[in-house]
């Protein structure tokens, strides 16, 4: 157990810098996960943190030692790959014990190990068996297996649920995090899907194109995004965002179409007059009586899901879907106008050119 | 196994297939057939008739010492070519993989000694340690060893054996090559973090891991090393000194052709196609229980 600084990471490849300068600091025992969309370059972060990337600028500290010029198993790290990455032609026995015996431990020592951690995993009747005569979430728990007996400082998860079918995805991510809740190691653990990083994260960080938007824990991604960015990246269905501009005072922000609401916490008077992005999120919209507040949503079209309803529709003529989420089963027409309100504090404003969360 | 798709009878299929099947029927079936009829005959000295003979030829070929002897030497022989060439090609494509700056041109050289004919190659490697003329005789003989394998069997087998070697490790390295970039980075990567060593994660990961293509190659090269080396034979060597390197393959030639036992020399090359066909029933069955992933 240790934890992990990264410094100002960054990488490059001959002249282009993909990861421009990372910083954070992951507690002893602490569960973080980076999160981003495809390409945005955390997994290579993960890579340089295993060891399996060269560090082109900054420090990675692995439990107060500086790891940047470490091999990867002199850095004390288990790594849990995508595809699992087991070793096709041994058993699921050797599997585990592959990287023990390369650390010379006795034979006895290596048994018992391995049996502990088949016991926790629910392989016990599997350890004779070869990986392909393995389910996919049994491949899994080998693979999480192999990380485990080796009793390593940090764990490493690049995308490990992500070959796995729906359900088994939701099993195993409850799994992964009463199993951290056990063994208390420090883990980083990579993923493009929201869910799984607000449902496993200690504290989140949010990458884009190669930088750190946002680091914080789950809900202080969803309640105050610091980013339009993060804003759209975290919850499901994205936020809604809308053109507008803040009244002169600073108390309103004016969208087309006549819309005018009014902002929390004496408004942005600092802002007043300036072009801003408003950013809702759909399941903060709520069906009231008509009256002079309210938002007229034309319906478009509805998905009902049964728990709730996800409704698609636009505001007078604004370009784009507004996309709104309302609990229960709701059926509405299409061209059904709806009147919506938004609780003041539910609303998020961001800078239009910089992005950034005024 | 894919399922069969079922299509209404029609001569369509048959006649997709006749080509290789009249290819096949002559150029392969009619020639074997013709060794087969040929090996049971002996020819009299003057070609004028021939007498059937039963199995006298294969007899008399199993009973003499100098057949047995061509059979070791062509074990020998193939065993070494087949170790060699598997051993060469197989640090090259590790090296290979390894590599990123340059790997086109490096892999492009590799493979052009696949395209030297045989007999070119055999000429080759003959002027380059001819005795009298070779740089690497004369770089051998400053360093106090007399190379010559015109008089040296043991000497003319080396070299044979390194030309037929040498032609063969562009094919190998293909395959090895192709067979290591098929496997999954992240076990390297994997075994890396679990603590191997490169040479480590070779020995227990890569190789086993190539195994299906090693033995395909295994039984290719032996295939290559007893009928494949007639033209590097012929070209350096002529089978001599003293038929030090007459291998099975030459000396079918060497009793046919220029012995004129044609009886005897079809018997031979009857005993080669079981041989092959041996082999290449014995590649089949393995490999397609054996591929990994």
């Amino acid at each position: 157990m240790a934890e992990v600084i990264l410094e100002d990471v960054v990488k490059a490849y001959s002249k282009t810098e993909v990861i421009h300068g990372i910083s954070t600091t992951i507690a002893d025992g602490e569960f973080i996960v980076i999160v981003g969309p495809s390409g945005c370059g955390k997994s290579t972060v993960l890579r340089m943190i295993a060891g399996l990337e060269k560090i082109t600028g900054g420090i990675i500290r692995i439990d107060g030692q500086v790891v940047n010029k470490l091999e990867p198993k002199d850095r004390d790290i288990a790594m849990v790959f995508q595809n699992y990455a087991l070793y096709p032609h041994m058993t699921v026995f050797n599997n585990m014990a592959y990287g023990l015996k390369l650390r010379k431990f006795g034979k006895d020592e290596i048994k018992q190990r391995v049996d502990q951690a088949a016991q926790l995993l629910q392989l016990e009747g599997l350890l004779d068996r070869k990986p392909r005569q393995l389910s996919g979430g049994q491949r899994q728990r080998v693979a999480m297996g192999r990380c485990i007996v080796r009793e390593p400082k940090v764990f490493l998860f690049d995308e490990p649920l992500s070959n796995l079918d729906a359900k088994l995805r939701v099993q195993m991510r409850l799994e992964l995090r009463k199993l951290h809740e056990r063994l208390k190691v420090t883990s980083i653990y990579v993923t493009h899907d929201q869910v799984e990083a607000m449902t496993l994260g200690d504290r989140l960080i949010v990458i884009n194109e190669g930088a750190a938007e946002q680091i914080g824990s789950p809900l202080e991604l969803y309640e105050k995004p610091g980013t339009k960015f993060v804003a759209g990246f975290i919850g499901s269905p994205a936020m809604n965002f809308m053109d507008a501009h803040i009244s002169r005072d600073g108390q309103w922000a004016l969208m087309q179409g006549d819309i005018r609401l009014a902002l929390a916490n004496g408004g942005v008077p600092r802002f007043g007059g300036q072009q801003v992005i408003i950013g809702i999120r759909p399941e903060h919209f709520k069906i009231i009586v008509k009256g002079p507040q309210s938002m007229l949503l034309t319906v478009d079209h509805t998905e009902i899901l049964g728990a709730d309803t996800t409704v698609y529709g636009r505001f007078a003529d604004t370009p784009g879907l507004i996309t709104i989420r309302l609990p229960d089963i709701h059926h509405f027409k299409s061209e059904t106008i709806l009147p919506l309100s938004v609780a003041q504090a539910k609303i998020h404003i961001f800078d239009r050119e910089t992005g950034a969360r005024i | 196994m894919l399922k069969r798709t079922h299509f209404n009878p029609s001569p369509l299929p048959y006649l997709l297939v006749t080509p290789q099947i009249l290819i096949t029927i002559i150029f392969f079936i009619w020639p074997a057939s013709q060794a087969i009829f040929q090996s049971l005959l002996v020819e009299d000295a003057f070609g004028l008739k021939s007498e059937f003979v039963w199995l006298d030829n294969f007899i008399e070929l199993f009973t003499d010492e100098i057949y047995f002897n061509s059979f070791g030497r062509t074990l020998l022989f193939s065993s070494l070519v087949a170790f060699l060439s598997l051993g060469t090609a197989l640090l090259l494509a590790a090296t290979a993989d390894r590599i990123v700056r340059g790997a086109t041109t490096y892999r492009t050289l590799l493979i052009w000694p696949y395209a030297v004919a045989p007999v070119v190659a055999g000429a080759l490697w003959m002027f380059i340690f001819d005795p009298t003329l070779g740089i690497v005789a004369y770089m051998l003989e400053a360093l106090g060893y007399d190379w010559n394998h015109r008089l040296n069997g043991n000497q003319a087998m080396a070299l044979i054996i390194f030309a037929a070697s040498w032609k063969q490790i562009s094919y190998n390295f293909l395959f090895f090559l192709a067979g290591m970039q098929a496997i999954p980075k992240s076990l390297t990567e994997a075994a890396a973090i679990d603590g191997a060593g490169p040479a480590w994660r070779f020995w227990t990961i890569v190789f086993p891991l190539l195994s299906p293509t090693t033995f395909f190659l295994l039984v290719m090269n032996i295939v290559y090393a007893f009928f494949e080396t007639f033209g590097i034979v012929h070209a350096v060597t002529k089978g001599g000194p003293a038929g030090a390197t007459e291998i099975l393959v030459y000396k079918v030639y060497n009793d046919g052709f220029i012995g004129l036992d044609l009886g005897g020399s079809a018997a031979q090359s009857v005993v080669l196609m079981a041989i092959v066909i041996t082999l290449t029933v014995i590649q089949f069955r393995y490999i397609e229980r054996k591929v990994e992933y």
